[in-house]
């Protein structure tokens, strides 16, 4: 399912649009499953699952010690595609977030397929621009996959301009200069580049980075289509005792943060 | 093919390889730095004052010396040194770290980080920060602080902070990690120096422009001394800046074969090695597409050397373009064959040269004999091996214990 009917069916309810990131095969594969399923069950509407990667150059520590836990699991591809086709059949649309060189490596038609057939959006490619991203643009028109690009605080009107038009489903909008973590306020800049960013597309704007509780939900929901939270989730599952603690706490945080993107600020 | 100096291209493209794989927030930076770049490599007031630095500062030119003795154990060939170690800080890392610290002043930023392997470039980096009045953090791989410790405590003595890093491998491909999150968050006051011909566009261009005059000088004293060209270079490649600052100058010169010799650390066939364009593949690591050592899906494989210096996954983009047009040839050479080269070195002609440059030194043996005793060959020597004792005497059982 495209991503762009779960925002619609946020916009028609008059709220913003919840999207959560997980890694795939944290805690473990299975476990990542029932984590994500919980997310939707609390009230997530677009669920990305991140490909482990051994240089997440853009993660804070949350998220690489989530990663470095998948990766020293043995997650593989293969794990990923199924937790993929696990996420989408409970309805909830399932993007994968990835850094460019898994998808390079497998070959990018191949990845797309796969990842079609799972079930899968799209794509959030945080370290691949439109300028390098030829051989994924048409791809993913071919095979009618979301493509969601990042727009930056230091991203000229220019670049938003040429980020936007490649886009499909949604635009990322990185709320911070940063990598990625919850912080404890959003950043001032943040509607400023929403609105940029609305100025040149009439997509929907997800802003990420730096989101972890249901008041910074609202907050954001008040000027963005989209509320993107990833490590303040990891947080809840590395704090659990157990699995079954993890899963309870993943969907509570997700029934704070809808209940947030339902009362805007 | 015909090679010449055009790359690379607008894009940052040298053939397949190159381009700018970066986070967004990245963007602005890398086309104010490429920009700004542009300005200052036709200014000659900054031209000026980077060779200026170059001259007064770091010592140059330095001196190419017939290595006579080491070459006897080379097939005879006649093997003339290029003294990167001579320069101040002893490594050819200086050359780039003035260029870049100059542009940091020119672009009003204040704040400089870098990432080190073997500690010379963090070691250059903070010496500049220090000389020009900037801020200085550099990060290093935590098994590489301890390797490396006289240089941890050389670039703190310096004033700039010293982060180990202690994700990952805790090597150089982990600082490299480091310093572009860091970046990342900081880039309005913060220039990334980054240390190698590597990196996202215009990085690998800039950083070979600000190394080429090591090859530009051995060039003129090749034709000045020795009365012609070289039949060869020989050098070693980590991330490649020394390889591609001696290259560079003699690609147009089609009967100079080029050498770059990177590490097989244990051995190339037992997976632990450095030897990424001898058993790597293409992809996209740290803002460039280059040979890397990397798995089926695309995990980059952690790398092994003796060396620090080359302890690193990938290589700068200008030569996996290099290697693809068969202009320069690479190999690699073992740990063991380096530290034989190493005390060698030492002990036919009194230098103690960097187990990177070690590389190159075993590899000239190689080319020695295959070229045989009228070649002329020129090594780079990139560094002094002052930072390397502590892991050569252990090598050689050399440290002495309970003070005997």
């Amino acid at each position: 399912m495209s991503v762009s009917v779960a925002f619609d069916k946020a916009r028609a309810e008059n709220r913003a649009a919840l999207v959560g990131y997980l890694p795939a095969g944290f805690p473990s594969v299975e476990g990542g499953i029932e984590v994500a399923k919980a997310m939707v069950a609390g009230g997530c509407d677009v669920i990305e699952i991140g490909l482990p990667y051994t240089d997440p150059l853009m993660d804070g520590p949350t998220i690489q010690d989530a990663v470095h836990r998948a990766l020293t699991g043995g997650t593989h591809l293969a794990d990923l595609f199924r937790t993929v086709e696990a996420v989408a059949a409970t309805g909830a649309a399932t993007l994968v977030m990835t850094y460019w060189n898994p998808v390079d490596r497998y070959g990018v038609e191949r990845f797309s397929r796969e990842l079609k057939s799972a079930g899968g959006a799209g794509l959030i490619t945080p370290d691949l621009t439109p300028e390098e991203g030829g051989e994924w643009l048409e791809v993913a028109d071919s095979l009618d996959l979301d493509k969601v690009f990042l727009v930056a605080l230091s991203s000229t009107e220019e670049r938003i301009k040429k980020i936007t038009d490649v886009c499909r489903g949604f635009v990322y909008a990185a709320s911070l200069m940063g990598v990625t973590g919850a912080r404890s306020a959003i950043n001032t800049g943040a509607p400023g580049l929403v609105a940029r960013t609305k100025a040149h597309t009439d997509l929907p704007v997800g802003l990420g980075l730096g989101v972890g509780t249901g008041a910074q939900a609202a907050e954001v929901a008040g000027f963005a289509d989209g509320v993107i939270v990833g490590s303040a989730f990891i947080r809840r599952i590395l704090d659990a005792p157990t699995l079954a603690d993890g899963v309870r706490d993943a969907r509570t945080l997700a029934e704070e943060l809808a209940a947030g993107v339902r009362a805007r600020g | 093919m015909t090679i010449d100096n055009a790359v690379p291209d607008a894009a940052g493209r040298f053939g397949r390889f190159g381009g700018r794989f970066a986070p967004e927030a990245l963007m602005a930076a890398l086309d104010q730095l490429e920009t700004e770049y542009l300005k200052a490599k036709d200014d000659p007031a900054f031209q000026a004052e980077f060779q200026d630095l170059l001259t007064n500062y770091a010592g140059r030119p330095s001196l190419l010396t017939e290595a006579a003795r080491f070459a006897e154990h080379a097939g005879g060939a006649r093997i003339l040194l290029k003294r990167e170690d001579l320069n101040h800080t002893g490594s050819h890392k200086i050359n780039n770290v003035l260029g870049q610290a100059l542009m940091t002043k020119r672009m009003g930023k204040t704040r400089v980080i870098a990432e080190t392997g073997a500690g010379q470039h963090g070691v250059a980096t903070a010496t500049a920060a220090a000389l020009l009045g900037l801020e200085c953090t550099v990060y290093m791989g935590e098994v590489d602080t301890k390797r490396q410790a006289l240089n941890v405590a050389r670039m703190r003595m310096l004033g700039a902070e010293v982060i180990p890093v202690k994700n990952g491998s805790r090597t150089l491909k982990d600082a490299v990690n480091e310093a572009f999150r860091d970046w990342v968050a900081s880039v309005d006051d913060t220039h990334y120096v980054i240390g190698t011909v590597m990196g996202p566009h215009p990085f690998p261009m800039m950083v070979r422009d600000f190394v080429r005059v090591v090859g530009v000088e051995a060039r003129e004293q090749c034709l000045d001394k020795w009365g012609g060209l070289p039949d060869a270079i020989v050098a070693c490649v980590g991330g490649g800046s020394n390889a591609i600052g001696i290259f560079h100058a003699f690609i147009p010169d089609e009967g100079v074969k080029l050498y770059g010799f990177e590490a097989a650390g244990e051995g190339v066939e037992t997976g632990r090695h450095a030897a990424t364009m001898t058993a790597g593949s293409v992809g996209v690591i740290h803002g460039m597409r280059t040979y890397l050592l990397q798995d089926d899906e695309g995990q980059t494989i952690e790398s092994h050397s003796i060396s620090a210096g080359l302890d690193y996954p990938g290589v700068g983009p200008e030569h996996s373009w290099l290697k693809d047009t068969g202009r320069a040839t690479y190999a690699a050479i073992t740990d063991a064959e380096a530290m034989d080269a190493f005390a060698l070195l030492c002990r036919t002609e009194g230098i103690i040269p960097a187990i990177e440059s070690s590389h190159a030194l075993a590899g000239a043996i190689k080319v020695g004999k295959e070229l045989g005793p009228d070649a002329t060959i020129v090594v780079c020597l990139s560094g002094r091996g002052d930072k390397d004792m502590h892991t050569a005497a252990a090598y050689f059982g050399l440290m002495p214990e309970d003070g005997q």
